[in-house]
């Protein structure tokens, strides 16, 4: 079983080098700069849904235009989440199981603000991550790398009243995959966001600082700008990191802006 | 604080690792009674069904689907326990994922209009492997009120079909395509980028 799931005999690995690959990110790089150098305002802010070096959209995105309006009754809310559904101790994701998750543990904490820089209140955050050998517990993921029985890697908060959130966890560490010839995903943790308006829903992974990975990461390299994807990028903050403990890291998420505060009053009056 | 910086954080890819692919230890985001936004045997009960495609038209087994909506008279829920289920209490949100063979289900009520004379429709949003940022659509529902002269629906002419569920008893069917001939409708709302090449 093993070696059949070894690296160079897979018969999924795609024969593309790395090298091809850079060089495909570094076109796509040179081109954007250009136009955003001759026009700012072609400046892009989010991951491109076409982008070829990521070799599973080629068929899983639109080619049509999204069809652009403004949102419904229902679009500007959003489902609720409390204590109800998410207890306390689920942020901490080192103590699921009998013993003590193998790993450097951190911190991460930040907080949920939408686009006009109001707190994300009481919402549902999910987190996903591998362990710190870099396996995920999942079938698909059969690569040669320990599974530590301490540790799934899923966390869940409700954001406090300031938008805050914090999970303790175990530092990810990359792992191959299927891409393309020797393809290694940076070190990530996934984060899944609510806001106020169930347009703000969002999905996107956190980064951690210097990854010598990043620049040949086809996912990471989907968002062109090298600020837009500096915001996936935590920051290593001393202030969280406690003695003897833990590292700490802080990352903010900015969802978009929520288009339902006009409306916020009649709605009381709406049941 | 870092309230300087409000430009919205990119999306990514939910990727293949989000749910765990075994029923009985759903230990990633799927979680038990997601997709039951009420009980199978509650009087209301309809499924909404569907298969997600890629461009070739092959089933997408490794998607995740969220619905929205208002309950039957078309009010929205402000009740949380969605996660860990009430089933006397309706939450309007579920999560499923695709199954083998690229279908997902659920089960939910049929939602009434949430203003006079709108057209009713259920929100859904997509994530997949692949799929480098999530994607919104809505699922209208066929022969209701307001459908006729919807603007929305108007302004997209052939493609408004996308859309508009189907119904077989007390199954609406909506498949959805990323990509292709019958591509699915998507939608951006104001302060969403979607960057092309």
């Amino acid at each position: 079983m093993t070696s059949t799931n070894s690296p160079k005999l897979d018969p999924l690995a795609t024969a593309d080098s790395q090298e091809t690959l850079n060089s495909e990110i570094q076109d796509i790089s040179t081109t954007y700069e250009q136009r955003v150098k001759a026009d700012p305002k072609q400046e892009e802010t989010q991951p491109r849904l076409n982008y070829p070096p990521y070799r599973s959209s080629l068929l899983r995105h639109p080619t049509k235009d999204l069809h652009h309006t403004d949102p419904e009754t229902i679009e500007l809310h959003s489902p609720a989440f409390g204590h109800r559904d998410v207890h306390q101790l689920e942020s901490d994701l080192t103590i699921q199981h009998n013993g003590e998750p193998l790993g450097e543990r951190i911190v991460i904490r930040g907080r949920v603000l939408d686009g006009n820089g109001r707190p994300v209140r009481n919402q549902l955050i999910e987190v996903w991550q591998a362990n710190a050998s870099g396996r995920y517990i999942h079938k698909r993921d059969q690569h040669p790398a320990p599974i530590d029985p301490n540790f799934s890697g899923v966390g869940r908060a409700i954001t406090g009243d300031d938008g805050t959130y914090e999970f303790t966890t175990i530092k990810p560490a990359p792992y191959p995959w299927k891409n393309h010839h020797n393809a290694w995903r940076p070190a990530h943790v996934h984060f899944s966001l609510f806001g106020t308006d169930f347009t703000q829903r969002m999905i996107t992974q956190m980064y951690f600082p210097g990854d010598p990975l990043f620049a040949l990461d086809p996912i990471y390299q989907s968002i062109t700008d090298q600020k837009a994807r500096d915001r996936l990028v935590a920051t290593y903050d001393h202030s969280i990191t406690s003695h003897e403990w833990n590292t700490g890291y802080r990352w903010d998420i900015i969802l978009t802006g929520s288009q339902q505060t006009w409306m916020e009053e009649e709605d009381h009056d709406h049941s | 604080m870092t309230t300087h910086d409000l430009t919205p954080t990119p999306g990514q890819t939910i990727g293949p690792f989000f749910g765990y692919f075994n029923a009985a230890e759903q230990v990633h985001l799927p979680f038990e009674d997601g997709d039951h936004l009420v009980p199978p045997a509650d009087d209301r009960a309809i499924q909404l069904t569907g298969t997600v495609f890629d461009g070739e038209g092959t089933p997408i087994p490794d998607a995740m689907i969220e619905i929205w909506q208002a309950d039957e008279h078309g009010d929205i829920p402000k009740q949380d326990g969605s996660l860990i289920r009430d089933p006397f209490a309706f939450t309007g949100w579920g999560r499923g994922t695709t199954d083998n063979v690229g279908t997902y289900r659920f089960t939910t009520v049929q939602p009434g209009a949430t203003d006079e004379g709108k057209a009713p429709f259920i929100h859904i949003v997509v994530f997949a492997r692949g799929l480098l940022n999530k994607l919104h659509t809505r699922a209208y529902i066929p022969e209701t009120e307001g459908l006729e002269n919807d603007a929305t629906l108007s302004a997209l002419g052939d493609r408004a079909e996308t859309l508009i569920a189907k119904r077989d008893g007390k199954r609406l069917i909506f498949d959805i395509h990323l990509q292709g001939n019958n591509e699915t409708v998507f939608f951006s709302y104001p302060g969403m980028d979607y960057p092309k090449p």
